[in-house]
């Protein structure tokens, strides 16, 4: 559905995306992650043909970007939910709903329908007569997702929907996202809200100018991380450590009765080290395998780069 | 390139302008000076001692129905310069990039939302203008001047011409500037050709008649379609997206 091969953009001598290859599946959630100025939104204004490339490339449903005949047939295919609402302050939600609508040559019977069926899976069916300027954040911005599917995209575009919203609207807008994915939406999420991708995308993408790490949020936390071992025993005592530093196991911690280390398979290095401390006269009370989580790995991903 | 398409945000723009106070005290102030300042003027100038010569009265006339072109420059500047740098000010200019609309259409349509409400204005003046003049000058020249094929090429070719001309100056210039008040500043120095055609009028460098009109208009429409093209050649979607601040 979304492919990138390489995919670069230069401002002057300043590169905001180097060298981007990913594949997005139909009907894929993937979350896009990477701190500010890290290219996310670069990265969306290239897919969706709003700015050009520098170098590589990228094709959406065989479409491809930067050709201009195909420019105006992906965007048909698109809807962009941008940073910034941008919303006609000045007109009606039903309004604004129903200029985007005419633009993507819906009939006057997809735009009622479809404008009804949004605003009330939203919440906003009862305010449609309402300016959007007079609209809370929150509303605003589930209005500009209402706009971004008008015409039914089969691709959703996301930058930080969920940003600047209070808890309730967030999970309003999450659960609502969930939901496209249900009708086999291809969606791509912007996001800063580490929690919010774990939570929804079937794969994450961990940006910094370059992409940095690709996969399921925990496969990628496994594969940056590793996990975390925690043995508890009676008592942690010189022979212990020896014996456990004997098998090179990375970032090992102990204090009184607690014993730590890294594991990349658990299966295959626990059993080792446990046998190292029963033969050093340990007596182990418990053994703990500790998932590392993905807020683990994009800050360690992102702070290696600093 | 669509027409109904263009049309789409035109009318778009239409619904957002009713709403936007600001853009019509231009459109109002202008149009009253003409229509009502200028008959009554002339109107106090006859009733002081015996009234101005027949030949002053056209003279004064002739160079007053510049005017409409002057007020067809000025007028439409809040609504053009508005139309992008507005946009740009709600940030509503990246969505509606997004969508399949060409630069073409959306320029188009930004012109004719601008376009229509001036003509309409400028027509309307024009009217009230013709009558008050007419009920003015009657007793000195024994005729109702106005309508006149002078004025009526005037309005029907030069006019639009010229709002066409200022418009996507503006236009141009909006996709250049970050603020409402700079796109409006700058887009006023669309004034000065108009300007000119009107001094060069009073010092009777140029005669107001319809052969010289229809030269004048000629020019002007030259100069739209070459504007207008500019226009889309000048517009970068990506220089609006990533360098307005």
């Amino acid at each position: 559905m979304i492919d990138t091969e390489g995919l670069t953009k230069k401002f002057g001598d300043l590169t905001a995306v180097d060298d981007l290859t990913l594949h997005i599946d139909d009907g894929e959630i993937f979350g896009f992650l990477g701190p500010n100025g890290a290219g996310k939104t670069t990265t969306i204004r290239m897919l969706c043909c709003l700015i050009s490339k520098t170098s590589g490339t990228a094709t959406i449903s065989g479409y491809e970007i930067g050709n201009k005949a195909d420019s105006l047939k992906i965007r048909k295919l698109i809807g962009l939910v941008p940073d910034n609402v941008g919303l006609s302050e000045h007109l009606t939600a039903y309004d604004n709903l129903d200029f985007f609508g005419k633009i993507y040559d819906c009939t006057a019977g997809q735009r009622k329908d479809n404008i009804k069926r949004l605003l009330e899976m939203l919440g906003l069916w009862e305010k449609r007569n309402v300016l959007a300027g007079a609209y809370s954040k929150g509303m605003k911005q589930k209005l500009v997702i209402a706009r971004a599917l008008i015409h039914d995209p089969q691709i959703l575009i996301l930058d930080e929907p969920t940003a600047n919203l209070d808890p309730e609207a967030s999970k309003t807008v999450r659960e609502f996202i969930l939901q496209l994915k249900s009708e086999k939406k291809t969606i791509f999420l912007n996001t800063h809200n580490l929690d919010e991708a774990q939570r929804i995308c079937d794969r994450v993408g961990i940006m910094n100018t370059q992409l940095k790490a690709i996969g399921k949020p925990q496969d990628l936390a496994k594969t940056v991380n590793g996990r975390r071992t925690v043995i508890t025993i009676e008592q942690v005592s010189n022979a212990v450590i020896a014996a456990l530093k004997k098998l090179s196991l990375k970032n090992l911690t102990a204090d009184s009765n607690t014993l730590t280390f890294n594991v990349a398979d658990p299966d295959k290095e626990n059993w080792p080290a446990v046998e190292a401390i029963v033969q050093a006269g340990g007596h182990i009370r418990t053994v703990n395998v500790v998932g590392s989580d993905l807020e683990g790995t994009y800050l360690k991903l992102v702070r290696s780069e600093a | 390139m669509r027409f109904s398409k263009a049309w789409l945000v035109a009318t778009r723009d239409f619904k957002v302008f009713r709403k936007q106070k600001n853009i019509w005290y231009p459109i109002i102030v202008f149009p009253i000076i003409i229509a009502v300042l200028f008959p009554v003027v002339l109107n106090y100038a006859q009733t002081r001692n015996e009234g101005l010569p027949a030949e002053t009265l056209l003279d004064l006339m002739n160079s007053f129905s510049l005017f409409f072109i002057i007020g067809a420059a000025f007028i439409p500047l809040s609504i053009a310069s508005y139309s992008i740098v507005g946009e740009k000010v709600e940030k509503s200019l990246e969505p509606l990039l997004a969508t399949p609309l060409t630069d073409g259409e959306i320029l188009l349509g930004k012109a004719l939302s601008a376009l229509l409400p001036t003509l309409v204005v400028m027509y309307a003046v024009s009217a009230v203008y013709m009558f008050g003049m007419d009920q003015v000058t009657f007793g000195k020249l024994g005729y109702y001047y106005y309508p006149n094929w002078t004025l009526g090429t005037l309005l029907l070719v030069l006019l639009p011409a010229a709002v066409a001309l200022s418009i996507m100056f503006s236009i141009i210039v909006s996709s250049k500037v970050n603020d409402v008040r700079s796109a409006t500043s700058y887009g006023a120095l669309i004034f000065f050709p108009f300007i000119g055609i009107y001094l060069a009028s009073t010092t009777h460098i140029i005669t107001i008649d319809i052969n010289n009109l229809l030269i004048i208009a000629g020019i002007l429409l030259a100069a739209d379609v070459a504007l207008f093209f500019l226009s889309t050649a000048t517009f970068r979607r990506e220089e609006i997206l990533t360098k307005w601040k």
